[in-house]
């Protein structure tokens, strides 16, 4: 009798949830699912709190329009897979995967689902459905580099990086251009964590560049201690991804902000509108993000902490990157080794970037791997 | 060379104490392995307290109590409900890790003042070696008094060889009369204790701020630690000063341009570990004392 009522409940419970899921979807004007996946937590308080403001941002633009899933700590690999398959699954529209390691995965998973659209965060294969977004976060290095250049008085810049993959290593030559641009006895050694957060170990390698002499120090990986540990120990450096003045008052020079909001509008609205696409052609992918200062997907805070020649030196810059003054990455060019990359007159072309795998004039040592 | 000594000895000290906490434990037959929660409770517990209070030293209390806390949530199941001590480590270093993140979310983006260095009078001023050893924080003393401490403890004091006896043969201790669940309950708080002081030692000296799982692994590496210095404390003190050290000669290496590849060095710690392991399970057909021989069996008796 008990087996026959739990039968019968089940049944009507059943009936009644397909009915709501159909009235529902008949009748809501169906907002558009939209899910994130995100490398950390916000509390990082760097790259992925980035995303979350963009990710704020959206909530505040479409409001009931959009209906926002997030998954937050996935670690690269499988884990990933599983993630976003879920989340394709739950019937989000446009999935954005942000991080560099989600790129086989979100590949992966697009096949499966034709009719879902991805967005993958600082990728570089694209498909049918998968798109690509990014920053031109070399930009900020080079302001960096241009500040750097003027504040050091050992001339040794301490640099840690997260995995020597291209992105990486642009911002680091990047840092080398802006560095030559005002200082030609400075030079740059690098660490690599091995890791995008670490605080500890991002502390340590802080600890052993200034244990080394150097006194400005600049970072690509996630959180706020290698400032922190500059700030203990009167060096300066650079805030990464968001605006981390408040661990550091008097270290931080400068934060290169990442701006992700917009892209994610843009992106949606082009769902929303039936336009979304990935473009064609290998480095001409209308579609395909990958936006900087002069499209403010890239924000440098206020300069700080510097005598006002030095702020004013970063300004022109951050004004001549805007107004394609600047062209970070003009020939002539030459590595580490002395062997020519581009003579002068030229310039990389984006496609040249992301085959960097060598270090400019004023890097020491050479790329692991 | 000074500074990077120093490094070197700051990155240890947490790998220390969660290692010292853990070998006590495990002697009483118990093995934890909630480590790395225990520690990320103590960072954000030590974290909170000093927003809160606003004085390190409180740090280090409510970082050893958040780790009791952890601990205790460990000893009733598996001491009081006899669970699978290997699950339930790892359920609670998962159930800790959602935990802090969500006991942490108002503390991100805040600050807190570090522990200050404590200088011995007349011995800080010896060059080199004075500000080594005796110009360090509280914790860093303490954590080596804990070592001495332990080491008499086990070896000399009653109450050490009834430790080490319930861990070796928890029937024939609880047959003599010794309360066999009441030692685990204490030892393992004890590791918790330690554990909770090792991860407030993170944000209270390394990086002064909370950020969700900043212990990063770390008490995965003292577990490993315990083995590396078979169950003997005082060699929790090389074994956390040479992992500290390849840690930090990995970073110098590429600052200064070995030609090493860093990735070999990262992989150091770890190779070292499974080094000793197998060092240790060859001399056990021997002379099977290392280990101590409950470890991870519950105790089923006294109820």
């Amino acid at each position: 009798m008990i087996k026959f009522c739990i039968r019968i409940f089940s049944l009507i419970a059943l009936s009644i949830s397909v009915l709501f899921f159909v009235i529902s979807s008949a009748f809501a004007g169906s907002p558009t699912k939209v899910g994130f996946v995100y490398l950390t937590t916000p509390g990082d308080h760097g790259w992925t709190y980035a995303h979350e403001l963009g990710k704020q941002m959206v909530e505040k633009r479409f409001g009931k329009d959009v209906k926002v899933s997030v998954v937050e700590n996935v670690p690269e690999g499988p884990d990933a897979t599983r993630v976003i398959r879920e989340l394709a699954k739950q019937g989000n529209e446009i999935i954005f995967t942000t991080s560099f390691g989600y790129m086989e995965p979100t590949l992966k998973v697009a096949k499966e689902f034709p009719n879902v659209k991805f967005e993958h965060i600082t990728g570089y294969k694209r498909s049918k459905n998968v798109a690509t977004g990014n920053i031109r976060f070399y930009e900020g290095r080079y302001i960096q580099g241009v500040v750097a250049g003027l504040m050091t008085k050992t001339n040794k810049i301490g640099y840690i990086g997260a995995y020597p993959i291209a992105e990486v290593i642009m911002g680091i030559n990047a840092f080398a251009q802006g560095l030559k641009s005002v200082n030609k006895d400075a030079s740059i050694s690098v660490i690599w964590a091995n890791t995008w957060y670490d605080p500890v170990k991002e502390a340590d390698a802080a600890k052993v560049h200034i244990a080394e002499g150097a006194d400005v120090l600049a970072q690509h990986t996630d959180s706020p201690a290698m400032l922190q540990i500059a700030e203990k120990n009167g060096a300066m450096g650079f805030g990464q991804s968001t605006d981390m003045s408040a661990f550091a008052p008097k270290a931080q020079l400068f934060a290169s902000i990442n701006n992700w909001g917009p892209y994610y509008i843009k992106k949606i609205e082009e769902l929303r509108n039936g336009k979304w696409n990935t473009g064609d052609g290998p480095n001409h992918w209308p579609g395909n993000v990958w936006g900087g200062i002069k499209s403010d997907m890239l924000v440098i805070s206020k300069f700080q902490n510097m005598p006002a020649n030095v702020a004013q030196k970063a300004q022109e810059a951050l004004d001549g990157i805007k107004s394609g003054k600047i062209n970070i990455f003009a020939g002539p060019l030459i590595d580490n080794t002395g062997k020519e990359i581009i003579p002068a007159g030229k310039a990389l072309d984006d496609g040249a970037l992301w085959g960097m795998n060598y270090y400019l004039q004023g890097v020491n040592g050479k790329v692991p791997g | 060379m000074e500074a990077l000594i120093l490094t070197i000895i700051a990155t240890s000290i947490p790998l220390l104490l969660a290692a010292t906490g853990e070998l006590i434990a495990e002697k009483s037959g118990i093995l934890n392995l909630g480590v790395e929660g225990m520690m990320l409770s103590g960072a954000v517990g030590a974290l909170g307290a000093v927003l809160w209070l606003e004085n390190p030293y409180y740090g280090i209390i409510a970082g050893a109590l958040s780790g009791v806390l952890m601990a205790s949530i460990f000893s009733v199941f598996t001491i009081n409900f006899m669970t699978n001590q290997v699950a339930t480590g790892l359920g609670l270093t998962i159930f800790a890790t959602g935990l802090t993140g969500l006991a942490g979310a108002p503390l991100v983006g805040k600050t807190i003042p570090s522990l200050p260095k404590i200088e011995i009078f007349l011995l800080s001023d010896i060059p080199l070696i004075g500000s080594i050893l005796f110009k360090q924080d509280f914790v860093a003393y303490l954590s080596i008094a804990i070592i001495i401490f332990i080491s008499f403890f086990l070896k000399y004091s009653k109450s050490g060889i009834i430790l080490r006896a319930v861990g070796d043969d928890h029937q024939s201790a609880h047959s003599v009369g010794y309360p066999v669940k009441k030692i685990r309950w204490y030892a393992t708080c004890f590791g918790g204790m330690c554990a909770g002081i090792g991860g407030a030692y993170i944000p209270l000296v390394l990086t002064p701020h909370w950020s969700e799982g900043m212990t990063a692994g770390r008490g995965w590496i003292a577990l490993a630690l315990v083995v590396f210095a078979s169950w003997i404390p005082w060699r929790i003190i090389v074994g956390a000063l040479i992992f500290g050290g390849i840690t930090i000669a990995q970073l110098v290496g590429q600052a200064r341009g070995w030609p090493i590849p860093s990735q070999l060095l990262s992989m150091m710690p770890y190779i070292a570990t499974i080094i000793a392991l197998t060092m240790i399970s060859g001399r056990l057909s021997k002379n099977n004392s290392v280990v101590p021989s409950s470890l991870g069996k519950p105790f089923f008796g006294g109820q």
